[in-house]
């Protein structure tokens, strides 16, 4: 038999199965159907009920509008398979095609695809974390029990970690008139993620709705009463404030502990893989039947430097899903490489924040249209004279343009002006490098639209 | 992707000959993306191409950028804010649209639909007897006219009166000094004056006396950002009202026509009424009402497909000819309004995207499931139907029928 008809055949009667039935997991299994997959699909799940949409949970969730339970995924389309929630995979057996699930069955496959995600970070402290009041929020129920708290009129909530989830989450405390202190190691929010510049503009606005932000500062210890509830939080400054509600947002931890053992090459940092969304192995050798998508994923970006990149974002998850299925069903040369350029979108204080690029791979930032001050602007990132990423606050319908200059790897800062540029703009150099001309340090440019055309060609055989 | 000359075809796309039919036309001129004209503006036809410049931010509507003078009418008024960019152009729509949509008026559009329904069925019933029916003047053109009047805050007895200005104005926006008359395009500007002057008066009754309609509600707004000036209000005003007008007709119209020369798919829209919904946005791909935005200006050097289009450049493009991009569409002419990923230009993109869209679809949903539900076997008198004279808002100017 010929590969063509062993593809054929496994299109038709094989057996794929999905651990983690979540965001990535449902729509990597309605793509392959979509793609006229016949045989077997078993979605694996340690949580119960259908896949949910997590946004919604920090942000409509929270202000009470909309409930919990009402966040399912909408489905695409029917997808036939068979369900296995509620409990968790143990373990992957690549020698024989099995996963291993905790109340010890064994599910073979053909081809498997992990879509295990992230889960939130607890506070560090167990006995702590466990105080009635303290809170994350990753799931359904997370959300649900922090809607109830929040619902029954704290005097104050303590929020640890200024990241987008920590601000989403201020906001609302704000939007409810519920008092918040925020707590931030970092001399300002979001600066992880999109660095000093917006990190300022990210603390005014916090400031100005009436938060209580206290960043280069570290919670040291939660303090619960006689009943065991949250009461008080101490400050590495030696303060300490009053409250009845404490969230932890201090970010993910990648469900890889299953795969221990397995001799992929998984572990704190995600999944390795390629862009086509193939794992790889201990030794970085690429698997066969092997795929990951979503938060797990740790993916090569050629535009980056071919830096294996692990995203939290919902657009990533739904496409590495789309791209890992249709590679499960192709033959090599039928492959799509995973090449969109990453977005982000957040909501806080009445402002729509959105992101194109890696923010963090940049060494410059300068603000290109609108005005800061009315948290109205795009602002640009650079790294070594080349656009790589863009935010902008409520001005998103520009970032398709950015979104362009990253992938053609256009020169920073952007050389031409634009009808609404701020007053305030860095000066920008006399000497530009022509606009058709590739800025220093790109070695390879994206062309192609649909992601069956997109391609990465090197940057010197592409304006030749 | 070179520059190359293509007059002729844009020119024959302009003449009236081609109304009926200019996607073969267009068709041509997707074969240059970005085509240099004679007069030093360029043409952009492909949906790749237009996406990329409509998300441009070096792309003006401001006609201030233009190197070579405008001789449309639209120079020698306050501008609205589809004539401006950003900032002016964000502040003046967030205004407008504090009263119009979401987050400060939620529910407007989609509380309008039982109003809507009876202005259609009264409009269906009115057709009782009637053996020729003529889908504009009966029903595609009173019917949006209804409702923006009824929106806007204008007396509905009025319309003979703006109607002439509002075709006045239609009429100049494709002025051309070279082949048109110069009264076209002073009667454009008068029927503007006119206009202005008339809903200015308008306002004037509105001020200090709050109401629901939007003349009143922007003559008394207290919002955080302000209130917007009278001249404001009255260009704003101006527009919603000639855009009211002039793109929904179209697109009822153009629906019916659709839908007359498909049989099978206005029986299925009969069986599974909520076929409306994807059907009204494949009409908008198949045959939008607004066909070409006429100019924009390159406020700087813009690169566009290896094309450098220099600054100052008059920029026209042929939205409805990226909505039949067989790049970008699978088989673009065909109507099928089960088509998936359905991202047409039927109301731009980017910043200016349709502010009335969200109305519009409204509006011609209710629209057409009435007419499909109530008409009784409808057939074309005319096909092709007579058409407007305007290549940039596009369709029918009578459109008739006969039912047994
Ligand atoms: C509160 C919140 C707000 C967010 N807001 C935004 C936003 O505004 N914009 C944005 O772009 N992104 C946002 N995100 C991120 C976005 O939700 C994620 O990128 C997306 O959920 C990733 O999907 P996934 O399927 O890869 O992973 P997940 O959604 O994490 O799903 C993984 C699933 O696998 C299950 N699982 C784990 N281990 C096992 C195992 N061993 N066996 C079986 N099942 C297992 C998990 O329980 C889970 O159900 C937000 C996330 C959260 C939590």
């Amino acid at each position: 038999m010929g590969s063509a008809d062993t593809l054929q055949a496994f299109r038709r009667d094989g057996r794929i199965v999905i651990v983690g039935a979540s965001l990535a997991g449902l729509r990597a299994a309605e793509a392959l159907r979509e793609e006229g997959f016949t045989g077997s699909l078993t979605m694996i799940g340690d949580e119960l009920g259908e896949p949910y949409d997590r946004p919604p949970l920090s942000k409509q969730v929270l202000t009470g509008w909309v409930p919990a339970g009402n966040t399912t995924l909408p489905r695409r389309r029917d997808i036939d398979a068979q369900w296995l929630l509620g409990v968790p995979a143990d373990g992957l057996d690549l020698a024989t095609n099995h996963v291993h699930l905790a109340d010890g069955r064994d599910v073979p496959f053909d081809r498997v695809l992990i879509s295990t995600g992230v889960r939130a970070r607890p506070w560090f402290v167990e006995a702590e974390a466990a105080l009635d009041g303290v809170f994350v929020v990753r799931t359904r129920e997370h959300a649900e029990s922090l809607q109830r708290a929040m619902a029954a009129g704290p005097s104050r909530v303590l929020i640890i970690g200024a990241g987008f989830t920590g601000s989403e989450i201020a906001s609302i405390c704000r939007e409810r008139d519920i008092p918040v202190t925020v707590a931030e190691l970092a001399p300002a929010p979001l600066v992880g993620a999109l660095g000093a510049m917006i990190g300022g503009v990210a603390a005014d606005m916090q400031r100005a709705h009436g938060v209580d932000l206290r960043c280069g500062v570290k919670v040291t210890k939660l303090e619960g009463d006689a009943q065991g509830h949250f009461r008080r939080a101490h400050f590495s400054d030696g303060t300490t404030i009053d409250a009845d509600v404490a969230v932890v947002a201090l970010g993910g931890i990648r469900n890889t502990e299953w795969l221990r053992g397995s001799g992929l090459a998984a572990g704190p940092w995600g999944i390795a893989c390629d862009t086509g969304c193939r794992a790889l192995d201990l030794n970085g050798l690429i698997t066969d039947d092997i795929f990951v998508a979503g938060d797990v994923a740790r993916c090569p970006n050629p535009i980056y430097e071919y830096r294996l990149i692990s995203l939290e974002h919902w657009v990533n998850a739904v496409e590495q899903a789309k791209v890992a299925a249709h590679n499960m069903l192709s033959a090599q040369a039928d492959r799509w490489p995973h090449l969109s350029i990453p977005t982000f979108w957040s909501i806080q204080f009445g402002v729509n924040i959105k992101s194109v690029g890696v923010p963090t791979f940049a060494d410059e930032v300068v603000v290109t249209q609108g005005s800061v001050p009315d948290h109205r602007f795009v602002a640009a990132y650079g790294y070594q004279g080349r656009v790589t990423a863009a935010v902008s606050f409520n001005n998103a319908k520009w970032l398709d343009h950015y979104r362009q200059l990253i992938e053609t790897a256009a020169p920073f800062p952007p050389p031409c002006p634009t009808p609404d540029e701020p007053a305030d703009a860095k000066p920008v150099p006399v000497d530009f490098p022509s606009p058709k001309l590739l800025a220093q340090g790109a070695t390879v440019v994206v062309t192609g639209h649909d992601p069956g055309e997109r391609r990465v060609t090197a940057a010197w055989q592409h304006h030749q | 992707m070179t520059t190359t000359h293509t007059p002729d075809t844009l020119h024959r796309i302009l003449d009236h000959s081609s109304r009926a039919d200019p996607y073969p036309l267009y068709a041509e001129l997707r074969k240059t993306p970005v085509a240099l004209q004679e007069d030093g503006s360029y043409v952009i036809s492909t949906y790749r191409e237009l996406t990329g410049i409509l998300h441009d931010p070096h792309l003006s509507s401001d006609v201030r950028h233009l190197s070579r003078p405008m001789p449309a009418a639209e120079a020698h008024t306050t501008p609205s804010f589809i004539n401006l960019d950003p900032p002016e152009h964000d502040r003046l729509r967030r205004l407008a649209m504090r009263h119009f949509g979401p987050p400060h008026t939620p529910g407007l559009v989609t509380g309008m639909e039982p109003d809507l329904t009876a202005v259609v069925n009264g409009l269906i019933d009115d057709f009782a007897g009637k053996e020729r029916i003529d889908i504009v003047d009966d029903f595609a053109y009173p019917f949006p006219v209804t409702v923006i009047c009824h929106l806007l805050g204008v007396p509905r007895e009025d319309e003979p009166r703006f109607h002439v200005w509002v075709n006045a104005i239609v009429d100049s926006l494709d002025y051309n000094p070279k082949t048109d008359p110069k009264e076209k395009l002073d009667n454009g500007m008068q029927a503007r004056n006119d206009l202005t002057q008339y809903l200015g008066g308008l306002l004037e009754q509105r001020h200090g006396r709050p109401g629901d309609d939007l003349l009143a509600r922007m003559a008394n707004d207290d919002g955080p950002e302000g209130r917007m000036t009278d001249d404001e209000i009255v260009s704003t005003a101006n527009l919603l009202l000639i855009a009211g007008h002039e793109t929904t007709v179209n697109l009822i119209t153009n629906g019916m026509l659709t839908l007359l020369r498909h049989p099978q798919i206005l029986q299925r829209l009969r069986d599974e009424p909520d076929l409306i919904v994807p059907l009204v946005e494949e009409l908008l791909r198949y045959e939008p009402p607004v066909h070409i935005i006429p100019w924009r200006a390159a406020y700087s050097d813009i690169s566009i497909a290896d094309t450098v289009i220099p600054k100052g450049s008059q920029i026209m493009l042929m939205l409805a000819s990226g909505s039949r991009d067989p790049a970008r569409f699978h088989d673009p002419d065909r109507f099928n309004p089960d088509r998936q990923d359905n991202q047409h230009l039927g109301f731009g993109s980017g910043i200016h995207l349709c502010f009335g869209g969200p109305m519009a679809r409204l509006e011609t949903q209710t629209a057409l499931t009435a007419l499909v539900r109530r008409l009784e076997r409808p057939t074309l008198v005319t096909d092709p139907p007579p058409y407007r004279p305007s290549p940039i808002l596009r369709g029918p100017i009578h459109l008739h029928i006969k039912q047994s």
